[in-house]
């Protein structure tokens, strides 16, 4: 009895050994990623398929990506979990949170990572103007992703229907007033069927009225995002023309706008033109009862939208295997082919040109024109509002456009208000 | 539930016609948005803003919403959640409520002034703090995260502590005569006598745990803890631009067990809240 | 043998007592405590500095918005929604046709979550395409763009919270008129007494402590039912619809300062502590309970 036990022992032993050793070999690298989703369509089955394509290609790495809401839930959710047990080592947030992020002291450059010319060569491929809202002291933080800008939708019958050019929509801001006013259909007792044109106001509003500011040859902030311009004498011009549309022209409800039913409304026909983000652009073609058009955003004293949307960001605090198969996934998610197949699933742009010049999406593009606009309206684009406490600040932004929109202030007065409030904000940071 | 001669009383059971046809109103005022709910859910989206009495029904909205969501998951989470705060409510309730109505000791009147207080101190409104110590706790995203800030409910002790105090004295002595304990008193005689109370109780708790939202939105991360409410709200989140069959197919999904209860026991449920005496 | 069940009676209450120290009292001293802290950065504890806090709270018009909107919602939804509920308590309780049904629709708004029906609401409200509107003009009226006009959206919001509220009261008045003693509603009879003299005199006075009941919980809600809000208009515009607890919301989970968001929930608590003195110093004593 006794003298069996050593073997007995041993044989635990080997086998605990083996248990040990395949465990060794199998030792996957786990990697948890959040993502928001912020537009329409279902988004999360896409990026699903994305990561089971990479998973299979690096049978040493096991992701799991987590849908986490808006823009606002996935950065707290994110960072909640980053002081959690389970922390995430990388994650797509907000391209605009960087400052905020670098703050809190929470991602590292992606200059960390890159080393061979391959890498290099890669982080160069991008669109230079996707990488604005990820350069920081001369470092790259987020690599684009998710990204989007503004474009008009616009209703190819509604313009036939006003005795419009359907070809040929609105390039400037007086062509959009003239066109706004003619597609403005009331009934006999004066109440509007159709609005000309409806810029949302609600949800992201601050992002709207960069498109404004940029058309009128203004920007918000420096890239530093340590000094905001909202009181600059193009800003408030650009505040009270949006004011305008609605209470001079008559061409758009007054007040606010909601931002979610705003596609409803379009597909409805209840506005003929609408600015919104690219990321609808899949969901409207999918759902749209009539002949649309997608154009870029008409000119004032030039072309102009915000880029938008969401940035690869990788966490400090992951061990240099997880930072490693994080860049990795990261690269893979941003390679021509994916950043492709992404774009035509969900209107989102392809983040670099090779993407457009893959086969299937130039194919996608030929057929199906409307998808590039974005990519072509890139080149007027500029950052996003980003800032140091950026959702305060641009709380504040966000709030003085509606009380503009609402009629509670003036343009000028609600912005040099913004703008004090800013600058007391961001002092700390300069 | 109403003797004869009661009902006839012109004070109370009276109702005149303009009255009646109000509360109709009022009724179908009431239930429009779950109307709507059906509405939507079941017919093609582009029905959804147009009334026509022969619109086609549709369940694709039901697989969709099912497909974009792991409703199974939420649902679990909930029902898990919700379980997990009833069962841990009633044992420390009644413990507690026992000690309040039936024990003298030193500091009562103190301890009830502490529990009292956390009918107006909601946890909802602590959610900066409570999230402070269950990250300490490493509970962030957990089941039991979400449920222990609610584990030991004023309202509770408190309808229980009135409850357990109407039991007649003379009953616990029996039982003590007999030979029990503290607890096989409290157990065989208190727990008996309240068991409408019980299940007033229960049906508030369940109503409230299956629909809350903010606490859970702060405290979980991912599907492994997310409650239908949360799973609801990002899933049919403005920002994503809303379509509406979607969002009310995956509503009555989330609601339709609680909804059921309901109607099984919603003549139990007003009768319990009589005998409860929660008036 | 006093000895032990002074014991025995502090083991049954260790465990609520506990929990309720965790969730409840020691955070309630921290909120005040770090009331007077920085906002920590990059996990670095935030400096003691004061009142400042406060005085940032003094200064900002939003606090001051909010606080007002608070003040509103409450004086508006609590009457409002306690007088329907008893109206509706009545009506259920009496010789209704089809009673079931309708106590079934009152009720169902304690059933739906409300981050859920929200939605719903939005399609009743939203401009354009709504229910609301569709329906006014169909009778030739204006539609409004009811949260989006500053002053239709906490409104819009009271209407929703109210259609939340109502049905959940009506049940205790239920429950009440239910078990209410029935020979003096005969006694009334035989006086011919009318209805609302026989409601005055004799069903109002005794659903006094359901009342009272009632109206400390549908304050309390007031400061913490904020769910719509996330979804119908996120307490814009311009703040016209943000509530207390959503500002806190918003300073803690969305701008990271939860040194301001702990200053805001001291005032809430300070205004919570006002309702428990109004409740036990002042109404306890005008009412008699059980």
């Amino acid at each position: 009895m006794l003298r069996k036990l050593p073997s007995l022992g041993r044989a635990v032993g080997l086998s605990l050994a083996t248990i040990g050793f395949s465990s060794a070999l199998m030792a996957k690298t786990e990697l948890t990623m959040y993502y928001p989703v912020a537009v329409g369509g279902p988004i999360t089955k896409v990026v699903d398929n994305m990561i089971v394509g990479f998973e299979k290609k690096n049978p040493d790495i096991d992701v799991t990506a987590i849908y986490a809401g808006n823009y606002n839930d996935a950065r707290i959710k994110a960072l909640a979990a980053l002081s959690s047990g389970k922390p995430a080592q990388l994650s797509v947030m907000f391209s605009i949170d960087v400052h905020e992020l670098m703050d809190q002291d929470a991602i590292i450059p992606f200059d960390e990572l890159v080393k061979t010319p391959e890498d290099k060569q890669w982080l160069n491929s991008f669109y230079p103007t996707l990488m604005q809202n990820g350069k920081a002291q001369g470092k790259t933080w987020g690599i684009p992703f998710q990204r989007s800008t503004i474009v008009m939708y616009y209703n190819k019958d509604a313009f036939r229907a006003a005795g419009l050019d359907p070809e040929n929509p609105p390039k400037n801001w007086d062509e959009l007033v003239t066109a706004g006013k003619k597609l403005t259909v009331r009934n006999s007792s004066g109440k509007v069927q159709q609005w000309g044109a409806m810029i949302p106001s609600t949800g992201y509003p601050y992002w709207m009225f960069s498109a404004l500011t940029k058309q009128n040859g203004a920007v918000l902030m420096n890239q530093d995002g340590t000094e905001t311009y909202f009181n600059k004498p193009a800003v408030v011009e650009a505040l009270s023309f949006w004011k305008d549309l609605g209470s001079k022209h008559r061409i758009m409800p007054d007040g606010t706008i909601e931002w979610g039913t705003l596609r409803q409304n379009f597909l409805e026909q209840k506005t003929a033109i609408m600015w919104h983000s690219t990321g609808n652009l899949t969901t409207v073609k999918k759902k749209a009862k009539f002949d649309f058009g997608v154009a870029m955003l008409p000119a004032q004293k030039e072309f102009g939208s915000p880029t938008g949307g969401g940035n690869f960001y990788i966490f400090k605090k992951s061990s240099a295997e997880e930072k490693a198969a994080s860049f990795k996934l990261v690269q893979y998610m941003t390679a021509p082919k994916q950043a492709a197949a992404w774009s035509e699933a969900t209107g989102y742009m392809g983040v670099s040109e090779q993407a457009y010049q893959t086969k299937a999406l130039s194919r996608y593009v030929d057929n199906f024109p409307p998808a590039a606009v974005a990519k072509d309206q890139l080149k007027y684009a500029t950052a996003e509002l980003s800032t140091h406490q950026a959702g305060r600040v641009r709380k504040l932004l966000d709030d003085a456009i509606q009380s503009v929109l609402t009629g509670e202030q003036g343009a000028e007065q609600a912005l040099s208000s913004a703008q004090k409030q800013s600058d007391r904000i961001l002092r700390r940071y300069r | 539930m109403m003797t004869g001669a009661f009902s006839q009383v012109k004070g109370i059971g009276y109702i005149s016609l303009p009255e009646r046809l109000a509360a109709w109103l009022l009724g179908f005022l009431w239930i429009l948005p779950l109307l709507f709910a059906f509405w939507a859910a079941f017919h093609p989206s582009e029905y959804t803003t147009h009334f026509d009495l022969f619109a086609p029904l549709t369940l694709e909205h039901f697989v969709s919403a099912w497909d974009q969501a792991p409703f199974a998951r939420y649902m679990l989470n909930t029902i898990v959640i919700t379980t997990l705060i009833l069962v841990c409510q009633l044992v420390l309730c009644t413990l507690a409520g026992f000690a309040l109505a039936r024990m003298s000791f030193k500091g009562k009147g103190l301890v009830m002034a502490l529990v009292m207080m956390q009918l107006m101190v909601m946890p909802e409104v602590l959610i900066v703090e409570n999230y402070k110590t269950l990250a300490n706790l490493e509970l962030i995203d957990s089941w039991l995260g979400v449920g222990l800030p609610y584990m030991a409910s004023a309202f509770g002790i408190f309808l229980l502590r009135q409850t357990f105090a109407t039991v007649p004295q003379a009953l616990d002595d029996a039982a003590r005569i007999e030979g029990c304990s503290l607890l096989q008193v409290l157990w065989k005689v208190y727990v008996p006598q309240a068991r409408s109370v019980y299940l007033a109780y229960a049906l508030v708790s369940i109503s409230y745990h299956w629909n809350n939202f903010l606490w859970p939105l702060v405290v979980t991360n991912t599907e492994a803890s997310r409650p239908l409410t949360v799973g609801m709200a990002i899933f049919g989140a403005p920002e994503s631009g809303v379509d509406w069959p979607i969002i009310c197919a995956g509503t009555l999904i989330a609601v339709s067990p609680l909804l059921a209860a309901f109607l099984i026991f919603q003549k139990q449920f007003v009768q319990s809240f009589m005998k409860a005496g929660i008036k | 043998m006093n000895r032990t069940r002074q014991l025995h009676a502090w083991l049954l209450l260790l465990p609520a007592l506990a929990m309720l120290a965790a969730f409840t009292h020691i955070p309630v001293i921290s909120t005040l405590f770090n009331s007077f802290y920085e906002s920590p950065i990059a996990g670095k504890p935030g400096q003691f500095i004061g009142a400042d806090n406060f005085r940032f709270v003094l200064d900002d018009d939003i606090f001051w918005k909010v606080l007002w909107n608070n003040f509103w919602y409450a004086l508006i939804t609590v009457p409002a929604s306690i007088a329907l509920s008893l109206i509706m308590a009545i009506w259920v309780n009496s010789r209704l046709s089809g009673r079931a049904i309708i106590r079934l629709a009152y009720f169902t708004p304690t059933v739906l979550p409300m981050i859920a029906v929200a939605n719903i609401w939005l399609f009743f409200y939203t401009p354009e395409i709504g229910l609301i509107n569709n329906l006014l003009e169909a009778l030739g009226f204006e539609g409004q763009n009811w949260l989006g006009d500053p002053d239709l959206a906490l409104p819009s919001l009271m209407v929703m919270t109210i259609w939340k509220e109502a049905g959940f009261f009506m049940i205790f008045y239920l429950a009440a008129l239910q078990s209410m003693d029935t020979s003096l509603y005969e006694a009334a009879a035989i006086e011919n007494a009318g209805r609302w003299q026989t409601f005055k005199r004799i069903t109002w006075p005794l659903l006094m402590p359901t009342t009272l009941f009632i109206l400390i919980n549908a304050l309390i809600n007031a400061f913490k039912l904020v769910d719509h809000l996330f979804i119908l208009t996120k307490g814009g515009p311009n703040n016209a619809s943000n509530l207390l607890l959503y500002y806190i919301y918003e300073n803690a989970f969305s701008f990271f300062d939860t040194a301001y968001a702990a200053t805001l929930t001291s005032i809430l608590l300070f205004i919570l502590a006002l309702l428990a003195w109004f409740q036990f110093g002042f109404l306890d004593k005008k009412v008699h309970y059980r």
